[in-house]
């Protein structure tokens, strides 16, 4: 029986082959472009990145609000800017165990996630300094229903985080440098 | 010196040792240049209490299996190097001692080997030069504050040479752990560093770990057989240390003795060593992988075999928060020891064989230019290829090889 998640694997695996012996071609850059709108309220349009060794594009323009909540006092157009870290980890590892799960074998029904992070917001306040600006610690549960035992879940996850993107920009410190054009 | 010579073997450690004991028993002429003594980096490249992880009835090398009296012990340093000693001298190897290869190019039909003490002209060429010749230290090391010692396990010798304060060991593996463990029992505090790493018990239903490595065949498993070969290449060494007591020494032996525990040592920005957050994923990593190990014991044991019943072992111990920071200038840290591996030195190498990491390009030892060959690398031609009881198969295996090459090409 073959199984299917929806993930082409094979041509994940031709590329990781292609790219050990091209790592020009392996250079991304992705883009985001914003708009302050009023308030704390922004608008981030992302389309076109750059890979493969060209100017490349989405499908479609997607456009991201980015607002705070009326607890806030705001407007609340659209989520805050430390939840859109949640929406990457959580696509991220899900996008991970999929094709961790597609590569092993085994065919999922479904995967749910949920993420939280705490966050203490005297930090951006600047109520206390001893309090960091960002998250204390972010934790993600997974609910997977898939033909595997306990423990090959578990390792789904474990390769998933392992190979993450956004699990990495996370927990890894990244230069990051901010400059008036 | 100078001349001809139908191999050259760089290196008398085991792995080159073994090399001539096969080239000697097809009478293929050859001799063995090593820059040191016999057993040259067990002398100097190793700290004093250094003990081998493999049991001694795995301390066998072609010739001369263990017969001392205590099969299930561990070998000092200094056991080591008579060992080799004994094996060197049993098989005759023709060794020249003091003699440091500096190049090595293609020259006729074979290779020009040149030395300090003058060149040789050889049809063979085995490089059994080791895979640890260097330790390898991450390039944030250079910003590491001036104030505080950086040392390898090279430098290492014992703990009462380091400065009174805090330690901070990098990597987890049977070095980290080990230089970790025996720097904590000297009083000083001590913070391991740790990223992806190999847990195992010292020993499993009553046996030695490595017992049930050999004898449920993993450690055979063929380079040609293994999935992700590069992958297994790189993997690092398990954490264990060989003690009479036979000691379990994984990260929460480290944990119950004191020591902190914090994620992979990533940056240094203004004087902070920044650390992963990702500790929780690699501590499951390593216990998924120890219990998939131990499950494939189980099921090779069967019912059939003399040992005590299935056990499973404390999942790895979370610190509640684990440290993401350090201030190096605060004082807290004295000396960082980088247990971070080690890497071969090809320098002298001038023979286009070395990819772009600085690894030798070769297929079970078979090195792609007609003639070299290359033993004592990590899953060479098996898993257990850079141990002292991996030599004897893949060194018989390589030196065919090279003896069929010899009589084939003019
Ligand atoms: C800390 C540590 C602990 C280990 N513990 C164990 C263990 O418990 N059990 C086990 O089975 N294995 C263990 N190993 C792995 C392995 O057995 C050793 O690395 C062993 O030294 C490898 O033997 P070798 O002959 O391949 O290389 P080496 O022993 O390193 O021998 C290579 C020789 O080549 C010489 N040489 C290098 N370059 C030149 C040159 N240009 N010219 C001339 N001579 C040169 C060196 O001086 C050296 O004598 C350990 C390794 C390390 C680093």
């Amino acid at each position: 029986m073959t199984i299917d998640n929806g993930v082409n694997v094979q041509a994940l695996l031709d590329a990781r082959d292609v790219l050990k012996g091209a790592p020009e071609a392996a250079q991304f850059t992705w883009r985001a472009q914003s708009t302050w709108s009023n308030g704390v309220h922004s608008q981030t349009r992302i389309q076109n990145f750059f890979g493969l060794g060209a100017e490349q594009t989405h499908k479609s323009e997607a456009v991201f609000d980015a607002d705070h909540p009326e607890v806030f006092a705001a407007q609340d157009n659209g989520i805050t800017p430390i939840e859109y870290l949640l929406v990457g980890l959580a696509g991220c590892l899900t996008a991970g165990v999929a094709s961790v799960a597609q590569n092993r074998g085994i065919q999922l029904r479904s995967v749910e996630a949920t993420v939280e992070g705490n966050h203490d917001i005297r930090g951006i306040l600047g109520a206390d300094s001893d309090v960091r600006n960002g998250f204390n610690d972010v934790r993600v549960t997974f609910t997977i229903d898939a033909d595997a035992s306990k423990e090959e879940i578990e390792a789904l996850v474990a390769q998933s985080q392992k190979r993450s993107a956004v699990f990495d920009a996370l927990t890894n410190p990244t230069d990051v440098s901010v400059t008036v054009a | 010196m100078a001349g001809r010579v139908t191999t050259v073997v760089i290196g008398a450690g085991h792995a080159g040792l073994a090399a001539s004991h096969f080239l000697s028993e097809r009478s293929i002429d050859h001799v063995v240049l090593e820059r040191g003594d016999v057993a040259n980096s067990w002398r100097h490249e190793r700290w004093d209490s250094l003990r081998l992880l493999t049991p001694n009835w795995q301390s066998r090398l072609p010739g001369l299996p263990y017969d001392g009296p205590d099969p299930d012990g561990y070998l000092s340093m200094g056991e080591v190097v008579g060992l080799l000693d004994r094996f060197a001298s049993m098989s005759r190897a023709p060794v020249q001692a003091g003699t440091t290869v500096t190049s090595v190019r293609r020259s006729g039909d074979g290779y020009r080997v040149v030395t300090n003490q003058g060149s040789l002209d050889a049809r063979t060429v085995v490089v059994a030069s080791g895979a640890c010749n260097l330790p390898a230290v991450p390039a944030f090391a250079a910003a590491v504050p001036k104030e505080i010692e950086q040392l390898t396990p090279f430098d290492y010798r014992d703990p009462s040479t380091l400065a009174d304060g805090g330690v901070l060991v990098v990597g987890a593996s049977a070095t980290g752990v080990q230089l970790a463990a025996e720097i904590r029992r000297s009083g000083r505090p001590v913070t391991l560093s740790v990223g992806e790493h190999v847990r195992l018990p010292r020993t499993y239903r009553g046996r030695d770990v490595l017992w049930w490595m050999d004898a449920s065949g993993v450690w055979d498993q063929r380079h040609d057989e293994i999935d992700d070969l590069s992958r297994a290449r790189r993997l690092p060494s398990p954490q264990l240390v060989g003690t009479p007591e036979r000691v379990t020494l994984d990260l929460n032996a480290l944990s119950a003795m004191g020591v902190e525990l914090v994620g992979r040592w990533a940056a240094v920005r203004d004087g902070r060593a920044l650390f992963s957050g990702g500790l929780r994923n690699v501590f499951a990593l390593a216990d998924l992988k120890m219990d998939r190990l131990l499950a494939t014991f189980d099921q090779w044991a069967g019912t059939g075999t003399e040992a005590g019943p299935s056990e499973r072992f404390e999942p790895t111990r979370v610190p509640s928060s684990p440290r993401l920071q350090l201030d190096l200038r605060g004082g807290e840290i004295r000396t960082v020891l980088w247990a971070t591996g080690y890497r071969p030195d090809y320098s002298w190498l001038d023979v286009p064989v070395v990819d772009e990491k600085g690894r030798l390009r070769h297929a079970g030892g078979v090195v792609g230019s007609p003639g070299l060959y290359a033993l004592g690398l990590p899953v060479l031609r098996r898993r257990r290829s850079t141990f002292i009881h991996g030599i004897e198969d893949d060194a018989r295996e390589v030196i065919a090889h090279l003896a069929h090459h010899l009589a084939t090409s003019p």
